[in-house]
């Protein structure tokens, strides 16, 4: 079957490993090739973390510059700093909620403006789709939830072979039974959003 | 039941690569596991520690990876199935016992499991460990993925069974960290303890026992070599007058590219994984159809050496490249477009590739490097040492862990290292040379690893250093793993001793002991002051439990903090300290309470006292 390259970018503690993982769960079930690789080891300590996740026949479970279908970004700053791994025509997701890293507040650089940024990646890339994951996870009942809000927004996109009720299988399967509700709700949030 | 031990033949589970490798040495019996803790391999000793609480398994923490390979020598000579797991670099610290345990050999499996590290994602080089298999005359297996690494685990240890000598079953991060479907095979139940025949003349050492081992090696690696030549783990796949030998990961690179520039009937592949030693008969035969021979491999030109030096053997005049220039660099990982353009441009194929977005606009972003976590003791501590010698010419030599952090700005607590446990030893050396003050930090799981050794040279060649063991009580930077200082049953395990760093240090002799309360800014600058001020060798232990253990194990008992009106933007806290935990809002500090844990330390050197707990 046809490749389909994702790739996910987040901050530590963001919960980005969870979400990659549950988007696998939902691939494994309907018999859809998954590889996913990941860099972590840091992440508990407030760096970035990213994902790759090719779907389809390929055996590479990494993506090369450029080389992204889609691309998920968890906070707007790291969508811009990353965007390299994008194409003029990969789909971009990105959370408008921001988290300034440490060295903004101690004056090393400064954080872009929200509208410069989403202005500087529309007009780079195939599609630009934006959503305040953070609001709608509030909305859902926990903002840790994020993850899941944009796991909706990405499957909404429909780039991926993936359904939304697979997802919704995998994420009663996968998260801690006391979130499976809220995280049910903020899926259907980022799903509404898009 | 823990996921690893569920015995169902047939069922497909999403495995992170290393849950992959500890499910298949699950399924291969295995009895016996030490490690010592080092990314990329940490998952799998985690697994097998999981695993061991609830099934016959037995597993360890070992103090370091020399220790946790002698301790599992012995197992496998007891006839046990035994696995050692380790990062490329630990292999290093234990090579002086599998240099020997090559002569010895295992009479149960033994597989030696390097995690080596391309690109340096957490490690300190970008070793290539092949060259061990080498050094040691041992075979090495090489696994492309998470499937196959769980299969092949079960035949690492036949093989370790069949030539009587451990085998090293070399993985790189990509294939530790990636994740993928695996079906699980059948749990064989595995021989928990063996027997130990006396047997002198075969496994003490001295030189007329080992000349006669090492002429036993070395008709061992001629079997190794026949075995690899035959083996199903070195394959052929496609055909084509173009020939590209290429091994672990960049094998799927390869894969991929000869499917994406449609080079059916054009290339044909050799995958290596039995790469120690290489396979001479087969690579001859697969050289000596093709026009030109492209080596795709990570690292170092290990299989292209091999390659080269076969062919000219052979006879082959073609013409064969790997690492160079216009090609393949040893340095970093390889990535699929990387090599899609290098096998395109070797053999003369079009290519296209994709272009990425243009970046030349955007302006300079921020950068978001890791740190120290809010709260962190460890900061307080580089803060009491800071204040204690302003004025002052230091040399920080620092050691491997999360502290290795405080090398940057602004709390600058670094600047020499090299490999664990350097900090001691290397202290040393500078106080012997320089004219400079030397304070040296360490973490309690590195002091135990190779610490101690170095403090005892500082005592008995009477160094004026201080040395600063950082006790956070745990192996924070790799995922929290115990140490033999860690108070086990306090965790809930029971069955474990414990080792106080304190008495170890006192039993050394160290002349000028000190234990500090990092949190208690005022005592600590204090007790550095104090003991800097020793001529000789001092120590200072600063005990402080991980702050995100704690968090996450919900016992932190400290409040946020807040910034008061009483702030005159001094921000000495921000500027002295980089706690994470601080923002700026309309030019004034702020802390994130969520991230705050409470220590105090920003509170106790504020001038205007302006921070404050919240109520």
């Amino acid at each position: 079957m046809d490749t389909t390259r994702l790739i996910i970018v987040a901050v530590g503690g963001q919960g980005n490993l969870l979400s990659s993982r549950v988007l696998g769960e939902a691939a494994c079930r309907l018999d859809i090739p998954v590889r996913m690789s990941e860099i972590h080891g840091m992440a508990q300590r407030g760096g970035v973390v990213e994902s790759a996740m090719v779907f389809g026949d390929a055996q590479s479970t990494i993506i090369s510059d450029g080389e992204a279908d889609l691309f998920l970004a968890f906070e707007p700053l790291e969508a811009l700093r990353a965007l390299n791994r994008c194409n003029s025509k990969t789909i971009v997701i990105t959370n408008t909620s921001s988290l300034p890293p440490f060295t903004a507040a101690i004056g090393k650089g400064t954080y872009p403006d929200i509208e410069a940024i989403k202005q500087l990646i529309k007009e780079k890339v195939g599609r630009l789709i934006t959503l305040d994951a953070n609001a709608l996870a509030r909305e859902a009942g926990n903002e840790l939830s994020v993850n899941i809000v944009l796991l909706g927004a990405l499957i909404k996109a429909d780039v991926l072979p993936i359904t939304a009720d697979s997802v919704k299988d995998a994420i009663r399967e996968t998260t801690k039974a006391a979130f499976v509700e809220t995280n049910l709700k903020a899926f259907d949030l980022g799903f509404a959003a898009v | 039941m823990h996921k690893l031990l569920i015995d169902q033949p047939g069922a497909k589970k999403l495995l992170l690569g290393n849950e992959a490798i500890a499910r298949g040495a699950i399924e291969a019996g295995l009895a016996f596991a030490s490690t010592y803790p080092g990314t990329p391999s940490s998952e799998i000793s985690l697994n097998f520690f999981q695993v061991s609480r609830e099934s016959d398994l037995y597993f360890e923490y070992s103090t370091n990876e020399k220790v946790a390979l002698e301790v599992a020598a012995a197992a496998a000579n007891a006839g046990v199935r035994s696995m050692c797991v380790m990062k490329h670099v630990g292999v290093n610290v234990a090579a002086d016992a599998l240099m020997t345990l090559a002569y010895v050999g295992v009479r149960g499996g033994l597989v030696i499991l390097t995690a080596d590290d391309p690109y340096m994602f957490s490690s300190q080089n970008e070793q290539d460990n092949r060259y061990y298999g080498k050094l040691s005359g041992l075979p090495i297996l090489e696994p492309s993925s998470a499937e196959e690494a769980m299969e092949m685990m079960g035949y690492a240890f036949e093989l370790s069974e069949q030539l009587a000598e451990p085998v090293i079953f070399r993985t790189t991060t990509r294939l530790n960290h990636s994740t993928a479907p695996v079906v699980f095979g059948k749990i064989t139940k595995p021989v928990t303890s063996g027997d130990f025949t006396k047997d002198p003349f075969n496994y003490v050492t001295v030189p007329a026992v080992s000349r006669k081992l090492h002429i036993k090696l070395l008709k061992n690696i001629e079997k190794a070599e026949a075995l690899a030549d035959a083996s199903a783990y070195n394959f052929i796949e496609g055909s084509g007058n173009f020939g590209v030998i290429c091994n672990g990961v960049s094998y799927n690179y390869v894969a991929d590219a000869v499917g994406d520039l449609e080079l059916d009937g054009k290339v044909k592949i050799l995958r290596i994984g039995f790469s120690h030693p290489m396979p001479g008969s087969l690579i001859k035969s697969f050289v000596k159809d093709c026009e030109k021979v492209l080596v795709v491999e990570e690292g170092e030109p290990y299989m292209e050496e091999a390659v080269k030096a076969f062919a000219q053997e052979a006879g082959y005049t073609g013409s064969i490249k790997g690492k160079a220039p216009e090609l393949f660099s040893r340095l970093f990982e390889f990535d699929p477009a990387m090599v899609r353009a290098n096998i395109a441009k070797y053999f003369n194929i079009p290519y296209d590739p994709e272009t990425p977005v243009d970046l030349s606009d955007i302006p300079e972003l921020p950068q978001r490097p890791p740190n120290l976590c809010a709260g962190c003791s460890h900061r307080a501590t580089f803060y009491a040492v800071n204040r204690a010698t302003e004025g002052m010419e230091t040399i920080h030599p620092t050691d491997i862990g999360c502290y290795t952090l405080g090398f940057l700005p602004p709390l600058s607590a670094g600047d020499f290292l090299i490999c664990m446990g350097s900090s001691v030893s290397t202290g040393c050396g500078f106080a012997q040379t320089t004219d400079k003050k030397v304070i040296s930090y360490i973490g309690d799981s590195t002091f135990f690893h190779s610490g101690i050794p170095g403090l005892i040279n500082a005592v008995f060649n009477n160094h004026d250093m201080t040395l600063i063991i950082l006790d956070n009580s745990t192996t924070a930077m790799t995922g929290h793993q115990p140490n033999p200082g860690v108070d086990m049953e306090a965790l809930n395990f029971d069955g474990f001793g414990r080792v106080s760093v304190e008495s170890v240090v006192r039993g050394i002799g160290v002349p000028h002991v000190s234990v500090i309360r990092p949190y208690n800014v005022k005592k600590s600058i204090a007790a550095v002051k104090e003991a800097i001020s020793h001529k000789g060798v001092s120590v200072i232990i600063a005990q402080q439990a991980c702050t995100l253990l704690e968090r996450s194990m919900k016992k932190l008992v400290g409040k946020p903090f807040y910034v008061s009106d009483k702030c005159k933007n001094h921000r000495n806290c921000i500027n002295d300290l980089g706690c994470p935990a601080f923002y700026v809002e309309n030019e004034k500090v702020r802390i994130n309470a969520g991230l705050c844990s409470g220590c105090g330390v920003c509170a106790q050197i504020c001038p205007e006292r302006a921070i404050l707990p919240l109520k």
